[in-house]
């Protein structure tokens, strides 16, 4: 049985509580009003640019760049009021902002702020366990022989889906409640005829976005994950004492069901909770880009809990082949991610039709760091690092990829989100480390608890003796 | 100048593996082993040095994506930069997402085709190259195992047996 260290417990609450207080602080520091708003720039002299000094930051722009802008402006008519991408194209051409309208805008992305931080913590905590889940049901239905012996260390991480979709859904009820602006679609002035706000392309959305069917829908996908986390630990612990293999054999089953429904509810998933913020915008292939960033991160975070117990001495059997194949699925998948990400980007850079563009667009003018940045946290290094068969076996080289590849992941999400919920006010600050550090303090202690709850052996699994005689 | 060679026969790939194992502690030469297929961990127990091959590919690889930038870069944006449905060919940055799946297939078919002809190098194998198996047998059912003589021919001969030869011959082998 393992036994939740002192220490570790005390780091996951002092994180815990460290990240509360700074959630709390940039809560507080978000400006009421546009006075307020004005008071605090001028005290922080112009450093961190506002999005509107854009004038000076389109005309900079290669003859190619304002191309785009130009074309995004005629698509931008009907998105007039595409928050945080609607004023940043910089060319006044299509529309006339008053200042009073462009402060109240920049008002509106500041206070999003601290939620945007909280949400893309949540979303990337809440993922990993859910890709976790997803490696666990792929390697049941599989019936692989190397990983039973790490079994119990997905079930740790996947227990997180529980408080992680909670706090998920808590999240989304109260973007609801309109007590904050991050899904646009959510304004009511969009849908009504006689409102300047009027938009048409959201009126013909509201079939699907809206804020009945969207919690419902929420609820729904948590209960299929929550329901087969729970249900497999089970059969998976019964095992354990069984005289039979008829807990293994349903648990087979259900991970099959599980991976159909998982495919199904995670793209939804993916539109709903990721897409939808950028409510104009739509891809195809989104649902899998997703997938993937929440796969690899998943599997990253089965390696580093696998590698820290080992050296703590409760993992014995697990060996350096284990480790190797987990760092195969790390590399693996992280060329995944790229190509998915690339499939995305290519596709809608090649033919640069104003709708879809204006995504990629306000990325690369106001993310540019992190939207390409990403790609060096989370293709160059897991390629050249992972590449060779022999650091794949060692312990350090795996940790340093893994805090890589899952520092790139957060910085993918925080790409997904932030561009269109606070536009070109981002900034990696006290309210974002304090959001990760809540989160990790909550996820440390609650994927630990779980740790202790069952031996780290499952015994009696056809496949266990397969698993602890792995080698490679 | 030829050399004297023990060529023995065994019918399993275990036995063959406790016997390579026990000839390479009796410290004799293993010249050579044939097999109908591969037996796993054959080349640890014989003491092979680990292939490099994925090093050249890795190499290779560089080249095929070197040659591809260096080919678009040139045509597309140096030499004639026309316009081309509107796609920018100011500078090769700009325009590289469409070089993308030219680069990624000419690494991998640099990669893939040159590491297999280096293959073929160094394991000397091409069109119409002599055979050179000792016994037909041993590409369908049979595995043999060719010990250099050194010293003391039944001495050998005697702890080839023991390890489970089914057959053994002794053969001059040309150099």
């Amino acid at each position: 049985m393992y036994t939740f260290s002192n220490r570790l417990r005390l780091f996951a609450i002092i994180s815990f509580v460290l990240g509360a207080i700074m959630v709390a602080f940039s809560f507080m520091n978000t400006p009421g009003t546009v006075e307020e708003m004005k008071a605090m720039h001028a005290a922080h002299g112009d450093g961190h640019g506002s999005s509107h000094g854009d004038a000076s930051h389109a005309d900079d722009k290669t003859a190619h760049h304002s191309d785009h802008a130009e074309t995004a402006d005629h698509g931008e008519k009907s998105h007039d009021n595409a928050h945080g991408s609607a004023d940043t194209h910089g060319k006044d051409g299509g529309h006339h902002m008053s200042q009073a309208e462009k402060d109240e805008h920049h008002l509106g992305q500041l206070k999003n702020k601290p939620w945007a931080a909280v949400y893309v913590a949540a979303f990337f905590f809440m993922m990993i366990a859910l890709g976790v889940l997803a490696f666990y049901a792929i390697q049941r239905a599989a019936q692989a022989g190397w990983s039973p012996l790490l079994f119990r260390v997905m079930e740790g991480i996947g227990s997180y889906i529980i408080p992680g979709t909670i706090i998920m859904i808590i999240l989304l009820v109260m973007s609801s409640l309109h007590w904050n602006h991050l899904f646009h679609w959510m304004e009511p002035s969009l849908q009504d005829p006689l409102s300047d706000n009027y938009d048409k392309l959201t009126v013909g959305k509201s079939a699907w976005l809206n804020e009945t069917g969207f919690i419902i829908r929420a609820v729904i996908f948590s209960s299929i994950w929550i329901a087969y986390s729970v249900l497999s630990r089970r059969f998976s612990v019964k095992q354990d004492n069984a005289s039979d293999n008829s807990n293994f054999k349903k648990n087979f089953r259900l991970s099959a069901i599980f991976l159909v429904l998982f495919l199904i509810s995670e793209s939804m998933m993916s539109w709903d909770w990721i897409m939808s913020l950028d409510h104009h915008w739509f891809s195809t292939l989104f649902g899998w880009y997703v997938f993937a960033s929440m796969f690899v991160s998943g599997i990253t975070v089965i390696a580093l809990i696998t590698i820290y117990l080992k050296s703590k001495g409760y993992l014995e059997q697990v060996n350096d082949s284990h480790l190797h194949d987990l760092a195969k699925f790390m590399f693996g998948i992280s060329i995944f991610w790229t190509y998915l990400w690339f499939s995305q980007f290519m596709l809608i850079w090649y033919s640069n039709i104003p709708e879809e563009v204006t995504y990629f667009i306000t990325r690369i003018d106001d993310y540019n760091l992190p939207f390409f940045g990403m790609l060096a946290l989370n293709l160059i290094f897991p390629l050249l690092i992972l590449m060779n068969s022999d650091y794949k076996r060692l312990n350090w080289v795996i940790v340093i990829a893994g805090i890589i590849i899952l520092f790139g992941h957060y910085i993918d999400v925080f790409n997904m989100v932030m561009p269109a919920t606070v536009g070109a006010n981002w900034s990696l600050g006290l309210g974002e480390i304090g959001a990760v550090l809540l989160f990790l303090g909550l996820f440390i202690f609650v994927v630990f608890t779980a740790l202790t709850k069952a031996p780290l052996l499952a015994k009696r699994n056809p496949f266990i003796e397969e698993s602890k005689h792995f080698h490679y | 100048m030829s050399s004297k060679v023990i060529q023995a026969m065994y019918i399993d790939d275990d036995v063959l593996m406790s016997a390579v194992k026990k000839v390479r502690q009796e410290n004799h030469h293993i010249e050579e082993v044939y097999t109908p297929f591969p037996v796993h961990g054959l080349d640890k127990a014989m003491g092979l040095a680990p292939t490099r091959l994925a090093i050249t590919a890795f190499m290779y690889g560089c080249v095929g994506l070197g040659v591809a930038i260096t080919m678009m870069y040139y045509i597309m944006i140096k030499d004639w930069p026309q316009n081309i449905g509107g796609k920018p060919s100011f500078s090769f940055l700009e325009n590289m997402p469409a070089f993308v799946p030219i680069m990624f297939e000419m690494t991998v078919f640099f990669a893939a085709h040159l590491m297999v002809i280096t293959f073929y190098l160094r394991s000397k194998l091409w069109p119409f190259k002599e055979a050179e198996n000792p016994d037909p047998r041993t590409t369908d059912d049979h595995f043999l195992m060719e010990v250099a003589v050194q010293g003391n021919e039944e001495e050998l001969k005697a702890l080839l047996l023991e390890t489970g030869a089914t057959e053994i011959k002794v053969t001059e082998k040309p150099e």
